[in-house]
């Protein structure tokens, strides 16, 4: 029997229902999660994606470096490339297009997409960034969707 | 959640996933609960199997709920408001209508009752194909529980009368006053696993944080104290929806789109539209954990991290606000949303500094009402649900026990109105989308799973055995499904699930888009997509095509 080297109580990430899990780690890889007790949610129970619906995090595509698109976007339904480069790089980059953009443009130009999948503490943080750094009300997400 | 939002004046599930056993009547629409919300749905197994609930089931397709339903209404799709007009007309005329609740704790009664005068279930009958004798026993059920509570999903919200299907429910509650007790109320349930907490933190283009108005000059001016900056830049008009950002692109409105974790590449209606759009723009950045169909399109590509490996909180759909906490380390360079975010703005000239998670928790609840009492300490000992105003509070397990958070509750006179796009000639069937078990909203997740990939391998339309024999399909066959924004194909499942007339497709097959083929009509409050219905067309493909 594997014995984890760590065990951390967290949230389901799949559905809205909050699910408590018990996510059990040996050799950097999740190989069993619990649905826990000590909650009014689910009672230990879970459904078949919170049981076993997380080799996504060990996916071997996983994104591991900020990208640069090399390639014009094509018309022609070719490949787009991209090239690995820093986070000074990266960062650099678009903060001095987004600067661009709105000086040329104004603030409503710019628009931010957050997430029903990102944490509370993510979402509040990028619509602050859109409303008191941009300047714009364009913030939405897919909860409409 | 515009629906509640106007009716109460909070638009959350008014009560919790632990009071439903408590109910004796359930009536769920348009949420397919067992495969969208499964362990949600263990309590109302267990309501209707242990404590002998009865349960209402009011939906076009013969969904496992249908197993433990008492009453199962299958109407045409888009027909919503006028079976629940029809409800409220019943409960009305027969006087089972609760006469102290709607004195003491609503307004509009007589709007109502004017507005449904005459919605006599035959009349409803003419428009959803439900018969007028189940229309009749249904409101009887549900009017005569001593607690009912109504539970729905996203087929309700997501038809271009989202809004109004939200509202003529409320009405029902209203009419009854099955709300503010246990296993009563008016709850939506959430379909992703932050949906909540992303409308909580003001990621929505009209209201900051907790649901504070941008028009409000009064709000502007607290938050832009809040934050130390000039009360000039917050801008105090209403902002873009997802669907009109993608029409501004085009228009030339827009010139650069910031995503975080979001793939509207297949999870957006009329997915042809959106390519065109995401390749106007003049700068796009995705920041994820996966380069999926979206990131294709981007300039720079940001690697963000998993639930697994940042901490954090979400909002549940009971309003829960939860931990999650890191349990492996970051790949590669990837780093937490919020680092990113930081960083940015920054470099945008902001003056920010938080070391953590919960340093931008205790900021975010000082400027949100709801959510002032928590802190990531108080959550280590469980979760709490908000309203949750001081440090000492418990949180607030069911909402508008006492008074609704608007006051009085408003009854509306819901007019019906058809779809936008019903089958006609060209496009004779209609197409309905959603969720199964096996697979998660685009896929993105679940699809990586070969587990989960291996019990539902690929993407299928659900067709009635009639249509199937119109068609000469058999099951297995390959089907060409074309609306009149785009066509995919899909294995045909014969099933009698679906009703005649209607098929049904999920979401989560990239290869397979069932969003090629939605029509991005919306509702027009709420700005909801009609992902529900749409009018389509099929025909059999050789496997060698």
């Amino acid at each position: 029997m594997i014995t984890a080297e760590k065990i951390t109580h967290t949230t389901c990430p799949y559905c809205g229902v909050g699910c408590q899990i018990d996510m059990h780690v040996k050799d950097g890889l999740i190989y069993r999660v619990d649905g826990r007790w000590d909650n009014k949610v689910n009672h230990g129970n879970l459904c078949v994606k919170g049981r076993f619906g997380y080799d996504y995090v060990h996916a071997p595509d996983r994104l591991r470096h900020p990208l640069l698109r090399t390639r014009a976007k094509s018309k022609n339904g070719q490949k787009p490339g991209f090239t690995p480069v820093t986070w000074d790089k990266a960062l650099d980059l678009v903060a001095n297009r987004l600067r661009h953009i709105r000086d040329k443009h104004g603030p409503d130009s710019i628009a931010f997409l957050v997430s029903a999948k990102c944490s509370n503490e993510e979402n509040y943080l990028l619509q602050k960034l859109a409303r008191a750094v941009i300047g714009t009300n364009n913030v939405d997400h897919c909860a409409r969707l | 959640m515009a629906g509640l939002a106007a009716t109460l004046g909070s638009g959350a599930m008014t009560n919790s996933i632990a009071d439903i056993p408590q109910a004796d009547v359930l009536l769920v629409t348009g949420s397919n609960t067992t495969e969208a919300h499964p362990v949600l749905a263990l309590q109302m197994k267990k309501a209707v199997r242990k404590h002998g609930a009865k349960l209402i089931l009011i939906d076009p397709r013969k969904i496992e709920l249908a197993d433990f339903a008492y009453l199962h209404l299958r109407h045409t799709p888009g027909s919503d408001v006028a079976l629940f007009n029809a409800m409220a007309h019943v409960i009305i005329a027969e006087g089972l209508a609760n006469e102290s609740f709607i004195a003491e704790r609503t307004e509009g009664y007589d709007l109502l009752v004017e507005a449904v005068r005459d919605w006599t279930p035959e009349r409803a009958e003419t428009i959803s194909g439900v018969p007028a004798a189940q229309i009749r026993q249904a409101a009887r059920l549900y009017a005569q529980a001593k607690n009912g509570a109504i539970f729905w999903a996203m087929g309700i919200t997501q038809h271009t009368t989202g809004t109004d299907n939200v509202k003529v429910l409320s009405n029902l509650a209203l009419l009854t006053g099955h709300i503010g007790r246990p296993g009563t109320g008016l709850n939506p349930l959430r379909g992703q696993n932050n949906v909540q907490g992303a409308c909580d933190m003001g990621g929505l283009p009209n209201v900051f944080s907790g649901y504070q108005p941008v028009s409000s000059e009064e709000v502007r001016r607290k938050m832009a104290a809040a934050w130390h900056i000039p009360y000039e830049r917050l801008s105090p008009n209403n902002g873009l929806t997802i669907t009109e950002i993608m029409h501004g692109i085009q228009h030339g409105r827009i010139k650069a789109v910031f995503i975080m974790g979001e793939n509207p590449m297949l999870s957006d209606p009329n997915l042809n539209h959106v390519e065109q759009s995401l390749r106007q723009l003049e700068f796009l950045v995705v920041q994820d954990i996966f380069a999926h169909e979206t990131a294709q399109f981007a300039d720079v590509i940001l690697p963000a991290v998993s639930f697994a490996e940042k901490e954090g909180t979400f909002t549940s759909t009971e309003r829960r606000v939860q931990l999650i906490r890191p349990a492996l380390p970051a790949p590669g360079e990837a780093r937490p949303d919020w680092q990113i975010t930081l960083d940015l703005a920054n470099r945008l000239g902001a003056n920010w500094s938080y070391d953590s998670a919960a340093a931008i928790f205790a900021e975010m609840a000082t400027v949100t009402p709801q959510y002032a009492g928590m802190n990531h300490i108080r959550l280590e000992q469980g979760g709490l649900q908000w309203p949750c105003p001081t440090p000492e509070h418990p949180g607030t397990p069911i909402l508008h026990t006492q008074a609704f958070t608007r006051g009085k509750g408003l009854f509306c006179a819901i007019p019906y109105r058809a779809p936008a796009e019903m089958p006609d000639e060209a496009y004779p069937l209609i197409l309905s989308t959603g969720r199964i078990l096996y697979h998660w909203h685009g896929g993105t997740m679940s699809r990586r799973s070969p587990g989960l990939n291996a019990i539902a391998p690929e993407a299928e339309v659900e067709i009635h055995p009639k249509d199937a024999a119109a068609y000469q399909v058999r099951s297995g066959d390959l089907l060409k499904v074309s609306s009149r924004r785009g066509e995919v194909v899909a294995a045909a499942r014969l099933t009698r699930r679906s009703p005649v007339g209607t098929i049904f497709m999920t979401f989560h097959y990239a290869e397979a888009a069932a969003n090629l083929l939605t029509i991005d009509a919306v509702d027009p409050t709420s700005k909801i997509p009609a992902y529900k219905v749409c009018a389509v067309k099929v025909e059999k493909v050789s496997r060698e095509q």
